[in-house]
């Protein structure tokens, strides 16, 4: 059946490929991974012209390419820590945003000399003004606020089912971003953080001949390379991740929560274990975010986000990475090259979402798995049909 | 960071506050609570009939508002108009916002959720197509709209006239019934028995007539159902009829009380009466009452007692603990039965 539905000139490829030794397809996969990377961190200098078309900046609206493309590896990020909460355990979540809050609060209150929680702690023990607690130390205390955020809102609410679960944790972003609102004593409030930090880096010369820190306010490539490192590491771990028997409890929840059960997955756990998982990853999100805006404010963390995060995994095609990473690229890369078109953006969005949905509901790069059940759902509803 | 902790344990005069009107918050609570649970409904028929949350029927209700807006410019109303022509303007804006709500619902449902359930697709699907058509129908009003014929389309907060104006019916001084315990206007009394009277006459409808039986038993059971000659695509657009012409009537009453509309005015309400239908159990009629006028009294009472910037929070930590205790709601699901 699948053989039989195949292009003639695919199955040539596939043949060929299949018919080359072990360590020549190795050898290959590695090469190609390597120039995808080395386009990748390439990018920025882009400027050959027809494909310099691209770039955002052509525009005198446009942003700056750098940053849009810091931005687009930041909600790849995203993309791929809520599709292990979406795609790989099937848990539908709306407050992805609570998590990519608490990972930039995280580093907006401890390691902002100017947040109200390090100078009460500059008071109370006495250390030197302008203290803060350092980048670096920043990472292991967001990450660990995730990972509590994730275990409080998972705990009590994991037992739910589908919609349920929706709105809970629908509930639970728009929490996270009203607390953060209100209470000033902690996250200064409605005016939010300033002076966040950057990530520790070597003194480099900039093209003015000034010198300046690595990671500064004008260099945006710099950030954009270290996103992409963070990434490039986070989408090796979550490959291991669902190879491993972690990564089939995953899927076999996903399938049916029940059969799963009986056959002695620990739903509950690894439930658990997948919402932590996203949420660390929110977070770390969330924390280049903020380090890269140095100043954040609670309306940066609207409930819409948590849609779009959505959004960009079906669309992509939920349960594949690559095809959430695709549909984080696009929606946040088109909105950017178009910009002389903005008040028509969030309507092309809507009907784009619409339409995509209609004509292509699997994403536009389903998993093999994912895809293989959509056409399996499809000849049943004709096969339904037919009968009635 | 102890004074921190200290603002969850509600200060003495908090608690004087909230008790010493206490009629008078409830009323309010269940004014505020009675529209959100008729916006609830279109949220549980839909689910109860397609498991699927309609997030598009907050638009559903922000275009009932524009339709008010619409028939009291084309009609001419304005403050202080004579008493018949209020109530005659009030009720072609009610009768207007009802068709422009249930229409917008009929066709969110024929254009975008019938093809997909051709094709079977999964509930992710629905949802985010959901909030696709709601992106759409926002920006309808808040860009295309604007683009082709300006003001009073457009970004910007709309007033609308107030016909009726608020009255004391109950209350103190000067009122129909004198009395210290409560004030009551007259526009509340119109929200809350015109919201509970749509909802009876709903629940009458679904429980009584022909049609309802229809919509029951393809909640039941779709399969069944359609075996017994039930027509399933009709009632599923019979059921977005219904809820959307119970947003509209929503929407009426809405803008009698606040005299605004805006391109997404839909939003927080929508998010609100989600929650109320969950709370009340999703899927459950009756469910949807209980849940709004609870949830309106709550964050009526949590902003008395702390402030009006927590009215939210309390609301969804409300939502969490009733479902912890009780995963399908207070009611459960009755509409059909309990699927997990």
């Amino acid at each position: 059946m699948n053989v039989l539905t195949k292009v003639p000139g695919t199955l040539a490829i596939q043949d060929r490929w299949r018919g080359m030794s072990r360590l020549t397809r190795e050898i290959i996969k590695a090469v190609g991974i390597a120039a995808g990377i080395a386009f990748l961190v390439y990018l920025p200098f882009l400027q050959v012209l027809p494909f310099a078309q691209i770039r955002t900046d052509l525009s005198s609206r446009g942003a700056s390419w750098d940053a849009v493309l810091f931005q687009i590896v930041i909600y790849m990020i995203v993309a791929v820590g809520l599709n292990v909460v979406i795609g790989l355990a099937g848990l539908l979540d709306l407050g992805y945003i609570g998590f990519y809050a608490v990972g930039a609060y995280s580093v907006a209150i401890f390691g902002s000399p100017s947040s109200p929680v390090t100078e009460w702690a500059v008071q109370k023990f006495g250390f030197a003004e302008g203290w803060a607690v350092p980048f670096v130390a920043c990472v292991p205390i967001a990450i660990a606020f995730a990972l509590l955020a994730g275990v409080m809102l998972g705990a009590p609410t994991l037992r739910l089912r589908g919609d349920y679960l929706a709105i809970v944790t629908m509930g639970f972003g728009e929490i996270i971003r009203i607390v953060l609102r209100n209470v000033g004593e902690v996250s200064n409030g409605p005016q939010g953080i300033v002076e966040i930090p950057s990530p520790p880096g070597p003194k480099v010369i900039n093209d003015y001949g000034v010198e300046v820190d690595l990671f500064n306010r004008l260099d945006h490539h710099y950030w954009y390379w270290l996103a992409l490192a963070v990434l490039i590491v986070l989408i090796i771990l979550v490959r291991r991740l669902e190879n491993s028997r972690v990564g089939r409890a995953w899927l076999a929840i996903r399938e049916d929560e029940d059969a799963a059960a009986i056959m002695g997955v620990p739903a509950l756990k690894y439930k658990l274990w997948a919402f932590a998982i996203g949420a660390m990853l929110g977070a770390t999100a969330g924390m280049l975010f903020a380090s890269h805006q140095t100043a954040i404010t609670p309306n940066d963390f609207q409930l819409n986000l948590s849609f779009l995060f959505v959004a960009m995994v079906v669309i992509g095609g939920s349960g594949n990475m690559v095809g959430a990473m695709l549909g984080a690229f696009l929606i946040t890369y088109l909105p950017e090259r178009f910009r002389d078109f903005q008040e028509w953006r969030p309507f092309a969005f809507g009907l784009a979402l619409v339409l995509v949905m209609i004509f292509r509901p699997q994403g536009l790069v389903p998993s093999r798995r994912r895809a293989a059940e959509f056409r399996d759902r499809k000849i049943e509803a004709e096969e339904a049909a037919t009968d009635a | 960071m102890l004074e921190q902790l200290g603002l969850l344990v509600v200060p003495l005069v908090a608690w004087d506050n909230l008790f010493s009107d206490l009629p008078g918050h409830t009323v309010d609570g269940l004014t505020r609570g009675a529209i959100y649970a008729l916006v609830a409904l279109g949220y549980t028929l839909v689910y109860g009939v397609m498991r699927l949350i309609n997030f598009a029927h907050s638009e559903v209700f922000m275009v009932g508002t524009w339709a008010v807006l619409g028939i009291y410019t084309v009609i001419g109303a304005a403050e202080g108009d004579a008493l018949w022509f209020v109530i005659v303007a009030t009720l072609v804006a009610l009768i207007g916002a009802m068709l422009a709500s249930a229409g917008t619902a009929l066709a969110v449902e024929r254009i975008a959720y019938r093809p997909l359930r051709k094709k079977n697709a999964p509930p992710l699907i629905f949802l985010i197509t959901a909030i696709g058509c709601s992106l759409v129908l926002l920006e309808i009003f808040g860009q295309v709209l604007h683009a082709f014929f300006g003001e009073p389309f457009g970004r910007k907060t709309i007033s609308i006239p107030s016909l009726v104006q608020t009255e004391q019916l109950i209350g103190p001084r000067g009122s129909l019934l004198t009395t210290d315990a409560v004030t009551i206007t007259n526009l509340q009394l119109i929200i809350f028995l015109g919201a509970v009277g749509m909802m009876l006459a709903l629940d009458m409808f679904v429980n009584r007539s022909r049609l309802g039986r229809g919509v029951r038993a393809v909640a039941q059971d779709p399969d069944t159902a359609a075996l017994m000659g039930v027509n399933q695509d009709r009632v599923f657009m019979l059921v977005f009829i219904l809820g959307g012409a119970m947003a509209g009537v929503a929407a009426l009453l809405y803008t009698m009380q606040f005299d605004i509309t805006k391109f997404n005015i839909g939003f927080l309400i929508g998010i609100k009466a989600f929650t109320a239908a969950v709370l009340g159990g999703i899927g459950n009629l009756r469910g949807a009452l209980l849940g709004g006028l609870l949830l309106g009294i709550v964050e009526v009472y949590s902003s008395t007692l702390f402030d009006s910037s927590w009215a939210d929070v309390t609301a969804f930590i409300l939502l969490i603990l009733v479902l912890m205790i009780r995963p399908t709601g207070i009611l459960g699901e009755s509409l059909g039965k309990a699927r997990a």
